[in-house]
């Protein structure tokens, strides 16, 4: 009989256990106890979060998978398909961050090649706390260390994403990983386990005692003692990967899976009977053949470990042969380990002995629901009250936008992704550094852009409006690209969601990327939900990161968003509104985090990005930048400064503003659905016409010159100071605070 | 012209070079598994970057004992042209093809950036299309680039002309601010003294191709080409 205790370190709540009970009409044995504990978990099973979910809006005319398989999928044209999604891996990376980053980035490409696509491309969003503890640059630097030594070792480049620095994240950082791959469209493989009698092939790397209970881990908040979980955390061999990767596109262009499923949290158990969920089959495992990488281990250990780069493969009976042969080739093992049944249970035998026994649709389509009650949190009357008359505009401006553009988290990442091999493959045709990083497909015109966006503050003190401006915000990066939003992925990252207020901020960002999914007709293709991130009582802000892929037609149309040539002219699409709240000048300069997030008018987004992807079609921008984190100014600084090989080309701009609001609302307020873009003289009338017909506000707000930014307000000089002054901030910020 | 791309398990730069020699400067190429023993019937070899065996005991130091190594030996003793980039350089290194050896980036991260590269030797078949003392920008991405030797090496590979390319700032000049990873008198490439391997840092692959906004690596594959067709017959 199962002690209470055993029962409990398995995390299963008394209902639960009892369910089991019903189910299996009789006690559970270890092994099975351990296959539905990671089962049901909250992160294999989504038993908070899935009722809400299915609220996205999912499909769309590009959509050729939706959420439910490894990864979503996307038609680019051309008889291509686009592959993508992200997944967190912040509980693993905060205990071990080098190989917790490392395997997130293996994790995620496993599950694009999975389908079949070939990986072309990752982008990470990242959280850490204050850079000024030592704890935290060590957690910074091993992060980019690991997510840097996993892809540049299996040759993808890493080619953007975002990084933000805030105490809330002492405790619990977010690493994130998206990954994009490119397939034929008739050649998307998927996850299923068809065919009675078909064998069942384990192939990769031996399953080790590393990871065990790594998904009930991830499903469980932090305290002191979390150090200890170490042992629970994998570790990552790229060089594996690599060769998994080959052999499995080689065994998938000769035409021999049936159905293939990446290992990934809660490995074999996983993998094999979400397979027989989606075929409608059952599955019979053989434990004891499977390759192991010590003796000793019980099918149990087998069962739950979550050791790296191993797939499992359904092929058709009589090949076995033809598969194991190319994973010979590429030095893999290749065994098989069970067949395909029609009993629709899931059973695992140890030397012939039957050691689990259960149902397939328990442990998935049957996995328990929550609808948890969700209620608004006491906090926000406090947080949004803001007294704008309270806060003093600073005397000199020119020293606040040097501290924006030296806080982390607006300054230079160049530290970050010089470390990240960017270039391989020669498909990177924008570089980091720009509002979305731009990759060409080869054999074709047509160009994909990415980018990964959220502002947490936003949505901790709204989270519907806050996830709303994600999504507005990551297509309004992908158009600055000159492209096309098609689709986005999303990784929702929360804190507990026992706590009500921690479930109310989940349902509402869900509404609130819905809402903009479905106004600009994004449909939502994949994902990943993580939760229980919080320590000691305290949750981060709530943080669903949006990835979002887009199409530019013309690879040779791509866009940055640097000024060109003296001479140019700035025009400012959009309108300039007096919003501090919740601001990263509101932050830095006064220590505040108050107010209410910048409205998002989704009519006025949308016309606003719309007039900027014309223009750049038509060839009449030069230049296009999005305004975020501190604002115009930041926005304008950026725009000066093009990144690049020993000395940056550095260009100033002259600037006159004539709005009458505060002028620190007016360099560093975040107002959304503002475009900076540069046009040739004689190409000023046409955009300002064509923002008169689609009532779009568009302004002249300067020239392009010489090598000072200067920024007027009616005949004030607000802002004036030497770019190269700028540029030595903005670009030796990160390792200057590293250095502390 | 025939181009053999030979692949290490863990190479990942194979696709950009076959991709470069097929598509870009219209020659034929093939991949090469290591395991193959035979390259007749080439007329050049690459070898690309990567990671192969990933680096795991000292870049290049496994990749060279592949059974496909004896043959690029073979190769490169007849005068065949044998380039190696990135971890390419690296297995030449350790074959010995190339004199030298590789330590890592004195910064000690790994670097991913442009650089400027001075071509100090442009009678080589790799480098014979570009101007004397030009300029050239290309990037880098490597984490053991830090190339050594001796520095009774040093002043004979000098003498020898085979320093074909070195680390500079866009002036030209091989200043010790501009070099990236600590290599000795900024060398980013060296020739055999025969000058038919070359072995580089940076990766011409990278650029060449407008779209990519940098043409200057289309220049050394368009050496080769020009030199075998034009030189060698």
């Amino acid at each position: 009989m199962l002690s209470k205790e055993v029962i409990e370190r398995h995390g299963f709540t008394e209902e639960e256990y009892q369910r089991i009970l019903k189910i299996l009409g009789r006690e559970p044995n270890m092994v099975e106890l351990g296959i539905f504990s990671v089962m049901w978990s909250e992160h294999c099973s989504y038993k908070s979060s899935r009722i809400h979910l299915k609220k996205f809006p999912t499909t769309g005319k590009r959509v050729l998978q939706g959420p439910g398989e490894n990864a979503g999928a996307i038609d680019i044209g051309n008889g291509l398909a686009a592959v993508f999604k992200m997944e967190s891996h912040n509980h693993p990376s905060f205990i071990e961050p080098y190989q917790g980053a490392a395997t997130g980035v293996g994790g995620i490409l496993r599950d694009i090649f999975t389908m079949g696509a070939r990986p072309v491309a990752v982008l990470n969003s990242l959280r850490f706390g204050d850079l000024k503890t030592p704890h935290n640059r060590h957690l910074f630097s091993g992060v980019v260390s690991g997510i840097a030594g996993y892809g540049n070792c299996i040759g993808i480049p890493t080619v953007g994403g975002e990084v933000y620095f805030d105490e809330i994240y002492n405790k619990n950082i977010l690493v994130n990983v998206f990954a994009l791959g490119i397939v034929r469209k008739d050649s998307i493989f998927k996850g299923v386990a068809k065919g009675v009698g078909n064998p069942v092939i384990y192939v990769g790397s031996k399953t080790g005692r590393d990871g065990i209970h790594g998904a009930t881990m991830a499903s469980d908040v932090f305290d002191e003692t979390s150090e200890a979980k170490r042992p629970t955390v994998q570790v990552g061999d790229p060089f594996t990967e690599k060769l998994l990767l080959e052999a499995c596109l080689e065994v998938m262009d000769q035409g021999l899976i049936v159905g293939i499923q990446d290992m990934g949290a809660a490995g074999l158990t996983s993998s094999s009977c979400e397979m027989a969920g989606r075929g409608g089959t059952g599955i019979d495992l053989h434990a004891d053949r499977v390759p192991m990488r010590e003796a000793g281990m019980t099918p149990y250990e087998v069962m739950l470990s979550e050791s790296q780069e191993r797939m499992l493969i359904v092929t058709e009976r009589g090949r076995e042969a033809e598969v194991i042969r190319i994973f010979d080739k590429w030095d893999l093992d290749a065994v098989v380990v069970g067949e395909v049944t029609d009993t629709h249970r899931m059973r695992v035998f140890d030397k012939g002995n039957r050691v689990a026994d259960i149902p397939v649709t328990a442990l998935t389509d049957e996995a328990p629901l929550y609808q948890r009650p969700a209620l608004p949190p006491p906090y926000l009357d406090i947080l949004h009250d803001l007294d704008i008359e309270n806060i003093p505009v600073p005397a000199d401006l020119n020293k606040v936008l040097l501290t924006l553009l030296s806080s982390p988290t607006i300054a230079s990442k160049e530290w970050i992704y010089r470390q990240y091999d960017h270039m391989v493959r020669t498909d990177t045709i924008v570089l980091p550094g720009s509002d979305a990083a731009v990759i060409r497909v080869k054999g074709t015109d047509t160009a994909i852009a990415m980018s990964t966006d959220c502002n947490s503050r936003y949505c901790f003190a709204d989270p519907r409006t806050g996830a709303a401006i994600a999504v507005a915000e990551a297509a309004r990066n992908i158009v600055c690209a000159g492209g096309e939003p098609a689709a986005l992925t999303d990784c929702l990252n929360f804190g507990n969601p026992e706590r009500p207020e921690i479930m109310w901020q989940f349902q509402e960002a869900i509404e609130g990327i819905s809402a903009v999914c479905r106004r600009f007709n994004i449909p939502v293709i994949s994902g990943n939900v993580s939760l229980y991130n919080e320590t000691n009582g305290i949750s981060i802000y709530p943080t669903p990161i949006i990835g979002m892929a887009g199409i530019i037609e013309e690879a040779s149309k791509r866009m940055t968003q640097y000024f060109k040539a003296e001479g140019d002219v700035i025009l400012l699409i959009g309108e300039n509104r007096e919003e501090i709240g919740l601001s990263e000048y509101l932050k830095e300069i006064h220590y505040t985090v108050r107010g209410v997030p910048p409205q998002l008018d989704l009519e006025l987004e949308k016309r606003v990005q719309d007039l900027c992807l014309s223009g750049i079609r038509e060839g009449l921008i030069k230049s296009a930048h999005d305004t975020s984190e501190g604002g115009l100014a930041v926005a304008l600084a950026e725009c000066c400064m093009t990144p690049g090989e020993e000395r940056s080309i550095i260009i100033g701009a002259e600037i006159g503003l004539r709005d009458e609001i505060r002028a620190d609302a007016l360099l560093f307020g975040e107002t959304q659905s503002r475009i900076i873009i540069t046009v040739r003289q004689e190409q000023v009338e046409k955009i300002k016409e064509m923002g008169r017909e689609s009532g779009v506000p568009v302004s002249v707000i300067g020239r392009v010159g010489g090598d000072r930014l200067l920024i007027k307000q009616g005949s004030e000089i607000r802002i004036n100071m030497s770019v190269k002054d700028i540029a030595e901030a903005w670009r030796n910020a990160i390792p200057r605070a590293l250095e502390d | 012209m025939k181009f053999a791309v030979i692949v290490f398990p863990g190479s990942n730069c194979d696709h950009d070079c076959y991709h470069v020699v097929k598509h870009v400067i219209g020659q034929s190429a093939d991949f090469v598994w290591h395991k193959e023993k035979d390259l007749s019937g080439y007329d050049a070899v690459i070898l690309p970057g990567g990671f192969s065996y990933g680096d795991y005991l000292r870049t290049g130091a496994m990749a060279r004992l592949s059974p496909v190594m004896k043959a690029v030996e073979d190769f490169a003793r007849q005068g065949g042209l044998v380039l190696g980039i990135c971890n390419g350089f690296q297995i030449l290194l350790e074959a010995g093809l190339l004199p030298g050896a590789m330590l890592r980036n004195r910064s000690l991260q790994f670097i991913c950036k442009d650089v400027y590269l001075r071509v100090d030797n442009i009678n080589t078949p790799f480098t014979c299309n570009y101007v004397e003392n030009q300029v050239v920008r290309m990037p880098i991405a490597h984490a053991e680039g830090n190339y050594y030797v001796d520095q009774e090496t040093y002043t004979h590979i000098q003498k020898n002309n085979q320093i074909v390319l070195r680390y500079t700032g866009s002036d030209g000049r091989p200043t010790d601010e501009v070099n990236p990873n600590g290599s000795i008198g900024n060398i980013a490439g060296v020739c055999n003294e025969k000058g038919n391997v070359l072995g580089m840092m940076p990766h011409p692959e990278r650029c060449g191709e407008r779209i990519l906004g940098n043409t200057d690596g289309y220049i050394l594959f368009e050496s080769m080409v020009y030199y075998m067709e034009k030189v060698a017959r």
